[in-house]
């Protein structure tokens, strides 16, 4: 085993560079003679086109060009596409919502694209833009996810009925009609999934280059996916094919976002190819509020059927899901994933979702950190705070009462999904120890003397990661002295080159110092996505797939080099050695002498994975100003095996507190009359900060993972799946205690447990 | 108009002609080209601009080049020794898993270094009220307050 194997805490050797201001973010690169692009957006959430002049601008000192929509159609630009076929209840097709790079003779939200400035400095493109003349005329504008889809709401696409862009069901609406009407107790809960914005700290960043010689653009831009953008730009919207590399240096953070190609990005390669030039943009934060694609944003109303034992029969939800103005990559996709994780860690005999996706003049909604788990898992653990309450069982009894049991793995739950392993009974009575809950009543007591209230709660959650698409690539290529992996993953923080490089370690058993990562280059690293939490698990597989064919590989060499039988010579700690004798051969003598080996893994093992685990959490609060304090937060996970345990606990840490922003802070409210955005920067939308989160206790108990060989499970969302219902199930223990009150929206403001409080 | 600029960043005297509305965070990074200092937003609340001038540390997004005309700035390019040796601020966040994207963090591990300047032996509460001006959306903030403790100790030894 080598010094640095897979399992332990090894420092990130990453931070050297990024610890000196040394890494390179897209807005880092310098290149010479490039231009500076800025875009114009429409200021109004719905309007008709009726003309832009650009003449002004055109003669503005320094402008280079000024493109507007009727450029990209004369070019022949495509739309951008949603790769999601989605089929309605009824037969039919989802709606469409073409959406050019350029708004054309409509915009439909705040923030849409209208024209770009090209210019020689940042300044002479920013100044010019205020010389274009758009002549706009207003329409009436929807923002609020259910009263879009209602009789008599304005219209974001005129071919689209009632807004609705796609409306099915998702499992059997029969067994769950069936099993609710044998119910003895019905809980219901009707709630809001507050819409979010991702904000990564570093915004969306482009530059193009051109090469005449080959006729090829090089985009840089900060990704989770170059071999995903590259397709989508490349071949759907520019028309180009591989005359587009794409490449990702160190990204700022991502959660989802930067999974998504937005219209910037074929916008700049393409005014990039028409100038000849090296064209870069990079937006500022007020624009990434206006533009980056949101999450979640969903009315649900759900019910949960249990017998006269509280043994659960089946959970059922009607979901509007906001998807903005335009379906974004994956957006009809997401929601769906509410479905999927609805029976959580229980035995449910039957779930269904009735799933409405509408259309809001507001910026698209696609995947953000959770990207459906979140959404799925808060309904059914607030339906069952709800249920114990009603019933008088204690939370941890009613949940205890309905776990999946280990001896059922491989389980399938009412959705479909096939649980390979977990110990949920095992782990919650671990996370009640953890947080000694039964502590809480003298905790509590010691609140209430103070003048404040205390309350506590508890949710399990399980969430999906993994699986079959798209495909992921790992290369390894391996000389004389080095070992170069190059994974399709891109990294957005997450640390996957010292991962990678400990795993690849382990595998061919190389000292990590000889062994090199390169990521971003879609030349290079042609399938791969970040994205889903599947890093470790699909990335992490396919290397040691690839690794086994590198020995293989060598094993003809090596025979040769040690003159015996390729079936008497054995691998391990980096030699090819004969068995029962102390000849051997390093892998680098091997490949030395074989002129290089390489392997190239490009499947997936499509397996799933099922990370688990409970939050607890109690919640100090003061009536008398609403301020809700985190206090003991506890955390235990199921991540079947760790491969790092402290970049693991700092994808939980950042998780759990990206879902306590949802629960208390955050939320992207726009006003319904003008579908104007009011909460457009750090100063209106309540991002976390460090005196908002508490400290975090955390610990694991892990079942290994049946379905891949390193049997580890996804970790990335954990934390914002787990916090929301958590954190609402604590604030609902006060506000039933004092005021009777069942539920309370996220974000559970200040202002509103205050009003919650003195109501 | 432009205007000319004169300061002291990480020790070296530095001058350029730059257009008066230039801020200062504009002119390290676009003038200068020490990317090192970050933009993470336009209204003076992520703090990933952070720098030191003439020894406090301010939100470089807020505030011309001009005005830190005569200054002493140091960026986080100015922190780690010559010889390439970690600050112990720089090192603790290593030590601690204080970063994952590191965007936030030269603007973080400066204002770090001038909390500890001004309040030597933080508690958990201090830390974490005294950084509300920096927002990071990867960590949680777990890591980096237990970073800045252990920086903090590191720096009373190692003065």
């Amino acid at each position: 085993m080598t010094k640095f194997a897979i399992g332990q805490t090894v420092h990130r050797l990453e931070d050297p560079t990024l610890l000196q201001g040394k890494g390179c973010y897209t807005d880092d690169l310098r290149p010479q003679g490039a231009a500076h692009a800025f875009v114009l957006r429409s200021p109004h959430a719905h309007v008709l086109i009726r003309g832009i002049d650009t003449t002004a601008a055109r003669k503005a000192p320094g402008v280079i060009a000024v493109l507007t929509g009727a450029d990209a159609k004369a070019d022949d630009l495509g739309t951008m596409p949603c790769i999601v076929p989605v089929k309605n209840h009824d037969g039919t097709p989802r709606g469409e919502t073409p959406r050019p790079v350029l708004a054309l003779d409509r915009a439909r939200h705040v923030g849409d694209p209208v024209a770009l400035v090209v210019a020689e400095t940042y300044h002479a493109a920013r100044d010019a833009a205020e010389l274009i003349e758009v002549d706009y005329e207003p329409l009436p504008a929807v923002a609020d996810v259910y009263g879009a889809a209602q009789p008599g709401a304005p219209l974001v696409w005129p071919e689209i009925k009632q807004n609705i862009v796609a409306d099915l069901h998702l499992g059997s609406k029969e067994a769950a009609d069936a099993a609710f009407a044998r119910a003895a107790h019905i809980s219901k809960i009707e709630l809001v999934q507050n819409r979010l914005v991702a904000n990564p700290m570093e915004p969306r960043a482009a530059f193009a280059e051109y090469d005449p010689e080959t006729d090829r653009s090089t985009l840089h831009t900060s990704s989770q996916s170059v071999a995903l953008l590259r397709a989508h730009i490349g071949d759907i919207v520019l028309k180009i094919g591989d005359k587009l590399r794409v490449r990702s240096g160190n990204v700022g953070g991502a959660f989802g976002m930067k999974a998504m190609m937005h219209p910037e990005q074929p916008m700049i390669v393409w005014a990039s190819r028409r100038l000849k030039r090296a064209v870069r943009w990079t937006g500022d934060r007020s624009e990434g509020f206006l533009t980056d694609v949101q999450g979640r944003d969903h009315k649900v109303f759900a019910e949960l059927a249990l017998d006269k034992d509280g043994k659960f029969l089946a959970v059922r939800a009607t979901v509007y899901a906001g998807m903005g103005a335009y379906l974004s990559q994956f957006a009809p996709m997401i929601p769906q994933s509410v479905h999927s994780m609805m029976p959580s860690v229980y035995a449910f005999e039957a779930a269904h979702l009735h799933l409405i996706e509408t259309v809001t003049n507001t910026v698209p909604v696609d995947a953000y950190r959770g990207a459906g788990r979140p959404e799925g898992i808060y309904v059914t653990e607030r339906l069952i705070d709800i249920a114990a309450r009603e019933l008088k069982i204690a939370p941890d009894e009613l949940r205890r009462r309905n776990f999946i049991k280990p001896s059922q793995f491989p389980y399938t739950t009412a959705a479909g999904l096939v649980y390979d392993s977990g110990d949920f009974e095992g782990l919650q009575a671990k996370a009640l120890k953890e947080a000694d809950w039964a502590g809480f009543p003298a905790r509590k007591a010691a609140s209430e003397a103070r003048g404040k209230l205390r309350g506590i709660g508890l949710t399990m959650y399980v969430e999906r990661c993994g699986g079959a698409a798209p495909p992921d690539s790992v290369a390894l290529k391996v000389n004389k002295d080095r070992v170069l992996v190059l994974p399709g993953t891109v990294d957005n923080g997450q640390g996957h080159m010292t991962v990678l490089k400990q795993m690849v370690s382990e595998y061919l058993g190389v000292d990590m110092e000889k062994i090199d990562v390169s990521q971003g280059d879609s030349d290079a690293n042609p399938f791969g996505l970040t994205g889903g939490s599947r890093f470790a698990v699909v990335t992490g597989t396919a290397a040691g797939i690839a690794a086994k064919e590198v020995v293989d590989k060598g094993m003809e060499q090596a025979a040769k080099m040690l003159e015996a039988a390729a079936a008497d010579i054995e691998y391990g700690d980096g030699d090819y050695k004969v068995k029962g004798t102390d000849r051997k051969a390093t892998l680098f003598d091997v490949a030395s002498a074989a002129g290089g080996i390489e392997a190239l893994h490009i499947k997936n093992t499509g397996a799933l994975t099922f990370p688990n685990g409970c939050h607890i959490v109690e919640v100090e609060i003061d009536p008398q100003t609403g301020v809700t304090r985190l206090d003991r937060y506890t955390i235990v996970d199921d991540f079947g095996r760790a491969l790092n345990p402290m970049l693991l606990l700092g994808q939980v840490h950042g998780g759990t507190v990206q879902g306590i922003g949802q629960a208390l802070l955050e939320h992207a409210v726009y006003d319904n009359e003008s579908a104007q955005l009011l909460t457009g920067s750090f100063m209106d939308y309540a991002m976390p900060r460090a005196d908002d989160v508490p400290s975090f206790h955390t610990t694991f108990h892990h079942t290994p993972c049946t379905t891949n060989p390193l049997g580890v499970k996804g970790a990335g969302e954990a934390g914002s799946v787990g916090a929301p219902p958590a954190i609402i199930n604590a604030i609902v223990d006060v506000l039933h205690a004092k005021k009777g009150i069942k539920h309370i929206d996220m974000p559970a403001t200040r202002e509103k447990v205050w009003r919650a409080l003195n109501g | 108009m432009s205007v000319k600029v004169s300061m002291n960043v990480n020790g070296e005297a530095v001058s350029a002609e730059v257009p008066e509305r230039t801020l200062l965070v504009s002119f390290l990074r676009e003038t200068l080209n020490m990317t090192g200092t970050h933009v993470g937003c336009d209204t003076a609340q992520c703090g990933a601009c952070t720098i030191h001038l003439n020894g406090r540390a301010i939100k470089s997004c807020n505030i011309l080049a001009m005005q830190a005309e005569g200054g002493n700035v140091t960026t986080i390019e100015g922190l780690a020794k010559a010889d390439g040796t970690l600050h112990p601020m720089q090192e603790a966040f290593r030590q601690n898993h204080g970063l994952q994207c590191g965007f936030c963090t030269p603007g973080m591990v400066m204002s770090a270094v001038d909390l500890v300047k001004n309040t030597p032996n933080p508690t958990e509460e201090q830390i974490r009220e005294l950084m509300d001006g920096n927002i990071c959306r990867c960590t949680g903030y777990h890591n980096i307050v237990k970073a800045i403790a252990a920086g903090a100790t590191s720096m009373a030894a190692n003065p």
